[in-house]
């Protein structure tokens, strides 16, 4: 008997590992097999069955409902996981290993199709594998949207004695897990990712930055590059091609500003996590200097697909200029939470309404903050938004790494704002005066505002225009954009009625 | 993990470990809060000189991220999620209440030293919320509830 069990820190958060220890004591010759999560976290722990050769799901599990699973008589069996509605929705691309494989098992990584890039890129030269990343259309979904195919073919024609490949694995957005998802699901899909990106730029050294706040999936990580080591993917002589590509798993501090791409490379030469000025660009003149490619995990993660299905294939799904999949993470206070993989185009309130269920509370929905801390909240009436990057620019919000939050009516907009301004206060780097000092004023003005002060409100508009012209980076940049987003669409929230009018 | 001075020698093989390292000093500091529970002040010399830094940048790097310590926490740390997605499932009540309930604020610890009390920005546990995660163990859809049988684990 075949049984699944995730081992996803989500899993684990819910009780996977209680639901484990009774399946072990209840079955002991049954086969436990750990795999990443599907991605539904409402049904977690989804516990798996094989039979026939198809996957049973029975979720969301706890202790008690092992005896019942293994009799086949439990209450909660919702048949063959790829049937649910959920997976069967889905274009699972860069996600579609995770929740089906031992993350840790390069024969099962190899049997569902992982390497087959890698092998097609040995056989290319580093200009074709730009090429075909270019043609694919793949842009950074770190949040920028910047087009991979354009920054290696950066790194590829710059001249030095060393390049580095550096994945940006400081995921520190609130409503964002795609990148913990994959790296506990599927690491060598992350791997063999940006050995695929050192051979098209002339890297040989690669590193991932990861946040602390992630102990399984740094955990997962570092297992995953030794057994890669060990089977030859990594190493001096990568697949027996004579190539090298060597890397390493580094571990963040704690810093929010980090996932910026010039204050992460800062920290990983050991210095403070302050962000430095572009140009020069990373491309040019990155880790120690040197020609770098900085990319998000989940950039890194797509690659091997392209290559494994053709650029092309990779193109046909999207739409506009957003091209491929999108893997929307649908968090906070909805019925049903998780990672979806779709191609671009779908609207907010489909997901919102449709895939998450409404809210978990039960209440009317009041707004989506889509993309993080720094993104708008999206009030219902801009639910028709279609999401991809130019499409939500236009609603004046920001797909960033594609985190949904959903907030239900009793929540307090005002305070939102606030805190916005509260974290970037905590996490700046302090480089850019208007991060650094405007943060800690909006802070006050908020709190003037609060009081009834709808003076107040003018000034904010314009500490907001002053931290947006005046920042170097996204931090101090774009947390305006979560302020303004309730100034404009919640003020009769806080205001009296006269003012909320202006 | 001890609270004694750490031996000059003990910090010293963990220096040896990795200077080899292009851009060693997070991997000093992390190795040293892992075998010591903070980053002893004693290592402050050895590192400045083995990487020939002046005190100053040591200060400034060890300041700058919220996870290196200048003492051992308590012998549990408790960290609640402050972000976005949890306080849209009402970390920001659970979180007001763990602390009354221990009587400390954050990033405090217990007068009997067993818990301490972070504030975290985001677990990636934002389908689960809200979040919680003592020592490495993470934890979601945490209630009132769940949260007293953990710090009554915990010794708090």
């Amino acid at each position: 008997m075949k049984i699944f069990v995730p081992m996803d820190s989500a899993a684990k958060a819910l009780g996977a590992e209680e639901v484990v220890a009774a399946l072990r004591a209840a079955a002991p010759e049954a086969q436990i097999i750990r795999t990443g999560t599907r991605g539904m976290i409402w049904l977690e722990p989804l516990v798996e069955v094989e039979i026939d050769g198809v996957r049973h799901g029975y979720g969301p599990a706890n202790a008690e409902d092992v005896a019942d699973i293994l009799n086949g008589t439990s209450p909660k069996a919702l048949g063959p996981v790829e049937a649910l509605d959920w997976m069967a929705r889905q274009t699972r691309l860069t996600f579609a290993r995770v929740g089906v494989i031992d993350p840790l098992d390069l024969a099962d990584y190899e049997a569902h199709g992982g390497l087959v890039g890698l092998r097609r890129a040995l056989e290319m030269a580093p200009a074709e594998i730009v090429a075909e990343v270019t043609t694919s259309g793949l842009r950074g979904r770190g949040g920028a949207g910047f087009p991979t195919g354009i920054k290696w073919k950066t790194v590829q024609e710059a001249e030095a004695s060393q390049k580095y490949i550096v994945c940006n694995a400081d995921e520190g957005d609130s409503g964002t897990f795609a990148d913990r998802m994959i790296m506990e699901g599927d690491p060598f899909t992350l791997i063999e990712g940006m050995v695929i990106a050192g051979l098209a730029v002339g890297a040989t050294r690669g590193y991932v930055y990861l946040r602390s706040e992630y102990p399984d999936a740094i955990a997962v990580m570092r297992r995953a590059v030794a057994i890669a080591r060990r089977a030859g993917v990594l190493g001096s002589d990568v697949l027996g091609s004579g190539r090298a590509f060597e890397m390493e798993i580094r571990v963040g501090a704690g810093a929010y500003v980090c996932g910026e791409e010039t204050s992460l490379l800062n920290s990983l030469e050991g210095k403070r996590g302050v962000v430095r000025a572009k140009p020069p660009l990373p491309a040019l003149e990155g880790f120690l200097g040197r020609p770098t490619v900085v990319n998000n995990v989940i950039s890194l993660a797509t690659v091997p697909v392209i290559f494994e299905k053709g650029a092309q294939h990779y193109a046909d799904f999207g739409l506009g200029r957003s091209r491929g999949t999108v893997t929307l993470q649908i968090a906070g206070n909805v019925a049903r939470g998780g990672l979806f993989e779709t191609a671009f185009g779908i609207t907010l309130g489909e997901v919102v309404h449709d895939l998450a269920g409404g809210t978990a509370t039960g209440h009317p929905v009041k707004a989506v903050q889509v993309g993080g801390p720094l993104g708008a909240y999206i009030p219902v009436s801009g639910f028709d938004a279609p999401l991809g990057y130019e499409e939500l620019d236009a609603h004046g919000g920001l797909l960033g790494h594609a985190g949904l939050v959903v907030f239900d009516e009793n929540a307090d907009m005002l305070s939102m704002a606030r805190f916005a301004m509260e974290f970037c206060a905590v996490e700046s780097c302090g480089k850019c005066t208007p991060c650094r000092i405007g943060a800690v004023r909006g802070v006050e003005t908020i709190d003037r505002i609060r009081q009834g002060d709808g003076e107040a409100v003018p000034l904010l508009r314009d500490l907001c225009v002053t931290m947006k012209d005046g920042s170097l980076c996204a931090l101090g940049g774009l947390t305006p954009l979560p302020v303004e987003s309730v100034l404009d669409h919640f003020a009769d929230e806080f205001l009296p009625r006269r003012e909320a009018a202006e | 993990m001890s609270s004694q001075i750490p031996a000059t020698e003990d910090i010293q093989i963990i220096l040896a470990e990795h200077l080899h390292l292009e851009g060693p000093l997070l991997p000093i500091l992390h190795a040293l809060q892992e075998a010591f529970g903070h980053v002893p002040r004693a290592a402050h010399p050895l590192i400045t000189d083995a990487l020939n830094i002046s005190r100053a940048e040591l200060h400034g790097v060890i300041s700058f991220y919220h996870d290196f310590r200048d003492k051992p926490a308590g012998r549990h740390v408790l960290k609640i999620c402050r972000a976005e997605a949890c306080q849209s499932m009402g970390s920001t009540a659970l979180a007001e209440a763990t602390l009354a309930k221990l009587g400390v604020t954050w990033h405090g610890t217990t007068p009997n030293g067993a818990v301490t009390v972070e504030p975290v920005y985001c677990l990636g546990l934002c389908a689960c919320a809200p979040a919680a995660m003592l020592d490495d163990r993470v934890l979601g859809r945490v209630d009132e509830e769940r949260m007293g049988k953990l710090l009554a684990e915990a010794g708090a």
